[in-house]
Formats: C-alpha cells, structure tokens, sequence
C-alpha cells in the first residue's frame, strides 16, 4: 500500500529518506515521527536526525557506524538498514499541539521588494496579492535553511510565484517571502532567492532564548498587516 | 596567559569541528573550513581532536603573546614570522613572553590555522565554541576578533621539543584540484549532456566564495525538465544546480536546508582541499561511490590515529 521511500547519500556521513516530493501533512508527519523515533532511539554513531518537509536528513559517525556494524559493506548500508526497520515499526505518533500564532507584517512598497514580480506572475494587482496571502493561515512543516526559519503553507495557487533565478545576496532580516507554494520569513539578514512581499518586525530567532526559535514545527501562523 | 590581538586581520575566528544537534532548529554546524589542518595541528600539540583553534585569511592577524606559549599552524601558508623569524606549518612551536606572531604574505591556500597546546578557554553556545557570525552564537559572542580581544589559553607555558609532522598525511592543496563527489539526489535529472559536462568541465571559483558557499562558474548544466523542489537538507560540500545552470558548493556555514537540486556531494576526505580553494582558482570533479568515499575517510582517519599516538609519545618523551 505505502511505497517504500527513497534512500540516498547526502555526503558520505548523512543520509536522506525521502516520502516524496510534496507538500502535504501526512508526508510532513511521517518525516516528524521518522526523526523523534531516531532521536528516542539512537544508533551508535548516530548524531541527529532533521525533518524537512517530506524528507528526514539522518547524520551519522561514519567511522563509529562502520566500527558498529562491521557486517555491513558500509556505514551507508548500516544506517540506511537501520532506518529501514524504524520505518517498519508500528507509527508512533505523536499529537503535536498546534498553536495559532499572529505575525503582524508590513506590507509596504519600501519592504514589498518582489510584489511586482509576484502580481505579474499573478496577473493581478498587488493589493490583491496581498489580501490573497493573508486570506488564510499556515502551517509550520519545517525549521530549516537559517536559525529559526519556518518554511509555512500552502500558499494560495493563484500567487505561487517561484524563486527567483539569482538569489538575491542580502535579503533583508524579517522579510515575508514567497516561494511557489511556501512561504517563510527571513529571521535574519541573508542570501535567499524567495519573492518577497513584506517585513515583519517580530524577532524570529533570539541566540539566547529557550528555546531560540519563536515558531515550531506544527505551528499555525496568521499574518496581519500593519 | 592569552593571545592578545593587536590586529585582528580581516576575518579571524574561533572554530571547532563544528556544532551537532541544533540543525532542526536551523542551526548549522559552522566550524572549521579545514577540518583536516585543525585536526592535524590538535595531533601535533596533543590537544583533544576537538579542540579549538584560531582560523585566519588573509590579512591575518598580529598576535602578541603574553606568556610563553607552545603553539603550531597549519592549512594555508600565510607568510607566518614570529618575531621577524619565518615559520614554518605542521609543526609546534615555541613563543616567548612578549612575542609577535605576524602574517606577511598569501603564499599558498586561503585559510591558516593556529591551535595552542592545551587549547582555548572560551565560552560554548549549544555545546560548540564555533563561532556562528550570522547569529551572534559561540565564541566572542559569535563574532570575528578585533583588535585588543584577548584570547585565553589553557595550557601550561612551559617550552616542550618541537614537533613537526612528515608530508604523506598533509592534505594534497592545490588552486587547481580535482575533487571526488558522490551523484546526489538529483544528479540523475540532469540531460547526459550536463552529466558529462560537469564531470568532465573545469569550473572557475568566482568572486562569491566564502564560509557559507563558493559560486562556481563554467559552462551551464541543464535539467532534463524544469523541477520545482520542496526544501530539503543540504550538508558541507553540497553541490546545488542554480536556475541559472551554475553551480554552488555548500561550505561550512552552509543554511540547513534548500531547495535547489543537489547534484552532487563533494566527499568528506577532500573539503579540507575545496576550503583552501578561493576566488580565481578552478575545480574538476570526478565522481566515486559512498562506500570508496568511506574508505578515503576511514584511511585518514587512521593515518591520524597513528599521528596521535606518535606525537603524544613524543611530547610525553620530552616532559622527562
């Protein structure tokens, strides 16, 4: 009934299991339980395990694994078996409480530095862009690319504009951006390729917080504007 | 006793071998460039593998050292002159109190190192002293040295026999080397022309190369169709395939996760090679599978081993 995902080498001491190539809840919570029971369970060697959204990224010692498992022809072998058997055991899953979270964004010209690109795309006006965008709330499938950087969808078809074709090498911390049916807000200052329509003045990420993320995996987000 | 900065050159740091655990929350390992020089330059003082060190570009720093300190370099040859006297890497040295440790010229590779035995007393941030400048984690707050920062050393100061290590484990540096990759996630949607391209093309290092990424430039490489991807992980030495069919290879302070195709990894045993690389050199690739890319690993991880026990032998001798 369920194919079996895709196993392959990211670097030779981090593997990646793949549910597919979407955005969708199910694929989101098999990678979230995927990465706590490796997290819970820990191989030797192991050194952590980071959801994304349909996809588990599982970082390993491979110089442990191979001392661990000698029987396999490699660390790869050993880890991707390992991962294998946590995949056949029974779900575990686990109930996540989904807070709904108001991110007040400004939606202004002098932030909006992509909206045109997007409106184009849309083939409508920015105004319209805009009300689209914070029609609905987002869910949070994943923390990942910056220091608290939630990636959140999905986005409104009609404004699903993709990246850009040269990223942009400074995108300005806080800004709200687009990327076909994701969307997500720079925490900081930084490369980035996505489109993007506002700013949000909201400290995303704080070094010395605990925890140092302001959203989390499961997490609903609604943007206001101001 | 401490390292004090009278200058601070142009981007010095605090790194280890990087921060684990903290990449769901998109917190990257950062770390050394070249792991294979701190690791050596640990071996040779008889530190912890993991130890901190000082990494360096050019122009680098001008350190003063306040007590006598054992200390050793290593990655790019950076023109190191220790009280006028020229210095040589892969081997320990000692300072006296009141020392000037300067850099003169970029001779070789873009990134020196300097660990001190004993190592560094500094502060950690998620269980790392790295330093992740985009935060403001890890050491010194998480930010380059300036001048006057003081950098406090745990050893003892007392001269021990100068050690230096033989060539055959010293990484094969070059501006122009051919590094081994393994096919990544999306190699397989690449047109047999770009496949053949890009295993067979020399590709230049642009401008945009530093610790988060090295822009590459060479002739574009095509997917077989255009492919939207949802973000997933990258790792150090990922090779991700631009809209615009060039290249960039993922570097220490890489993001966590993108969503660009990932044609290729470049294998663990030679980032030590890519990270002194820099603008103007140029790249080849030549593609092994995983479990030859294990091996090159484990060979130097033996190498090393074998390194260890030698110089700890040694210092060991000279304590008598």
């Amino acid at each position: 009934m369920v194919d079996s995902p895709k196993i392959f080498p990211l670097g030779d001491n981090c593997l990646t299991i793949d549910f597919g190539n979407e955005i969708s809840v199910e694929l989101n919570t098999k990678a979230i339980s995927l990465a706590s029971h490796l997290d819970r369970e820990p191989f030797p060697g192991f050194v952590e395990a980071v959801p994304a959204y349909s996809s588990v990224a599982v970082f390993y010692h491979l110089i442990e694994v191979r001392k661990n498992f000698p029987e396999c022809d490699s660390a790869f072998d050993a880890v991707a078996r390992i991962v294998r058997n946590s995949l056949a055991q029974p779900d575990q899953t686990r109930v996540a409480k989904n807070r709904l979270i108001e991110i007040p964004v400004d939606f202004s010209e002098r932030t909006a530095l992509d909206i045109n690109v997007v409106a184009e795309f849309a083939e409508i006006t920015p105004a319209q862009v805009i009300d689209r965008f914070v029609a609905k709330s987002y869910r949070v499938y994943m923390i990942g690319f910056l220091p608290g950087f939630a990636y959140m969808g999905e986005v409104d078809e009609i404004i699903a504009a993709p990246r850009r074709d040269t990223p942009r090498t400074k995108v300005p911390k806080g800004s709200v951006g687009i990327a076909s049916r994701q969307t997500g807000i720079y925490p900081i200052e930084s490369p980035g390729g996505w489109q993007i329509i506002g700013q949000t003045d909201v400290e995303m990420f704080d070094p010395n917080g605990d925890p140092p993320c302001r959203l989390r995996a499961g997490d609903e987000v609604r943007f206001v504007p101001r | 006793m401490s390292l004090i900065f009278k200058k601070p050159g142009i981007l010095t740091t605090v790194q280890d071998l990087g921060r684990t655990g903290s990449q769901s929350a998109g917190i990257n390992p950062n770390g050394v460039m070249d792991a294979a020089a701190a690791r050596l330059i640990n071996a040779i003082l008889g530190n912890d593998d993991s130890a901190a060190v000082l990494e360096m570009h050019f122009p680098a720093a001008e350190i003063e050292f306040d007590e006598g300190t054992v200390f050793a370099l290593g990655g790019a040859d950076l023109g190191a002159e220790l009280d006028g006297r020229e210095l040589r890497n892969w081997c320990s040295s000692f300072a006296k109190k009141g020392s000037v440790l300067k850099f003169a010229a970029r001779r070789s590779g873009n990134r020196a190192y300097l660990g001190a035995l004993g190592g560094f007393e500094i502060d950690k941030w998620l269980g790392s002293s790295s330093t992740n400048l985009a935060v403001g984690g890890g050491s010194f707050s998480g930010r380059r040295l300036i001048a006057g920062d003081r950098l406090d050393v745990s050893g003892s100061s007392e001269k021990i026999r100068e050690l230096k290590i033989g060539p055959s484990i010293i990484p094969r540096y070059s501006r122009f080397p051919t590094v081994r990759i393994i096919a990544g996630c999306e190699f397989e949607f690449l047109t047999a022309n770009s496949e053949r391209m890009f295993l067979s093309e020399g590709f230049t290092f642009t401008r945009d190369c530093d610790r988060m990424g090295y822009r590459l430039s060479g002739t574009p490489l095509h997917l077989l169709h255009e492919r939207q991807m949802v973000s997933s992980a990258v790792t150090f030495g990922t090779v991700q395939l631009l809209p615009d069919g060039q290249i960039i290879i993922l570097m220490a302070d890489h993001q966590t996760s993108g969503g660009y195709p990932r044609i290729a990894n470049v294998v663990s045993a030679d980032l030590p090679i890519l990270a002194q690389c820099g603008p103007g050199d140029g790249v080849s690739f030549a593609m092994i599978s995983v479990a030859e890319a294990e091996l090159l690993a484990v060979e130097f991880e033996n190498e090393l081993n074998f390194l260890r026990v030698g110089c700890r032998l040694r210092n060991h001798d000279s304590d008598d």
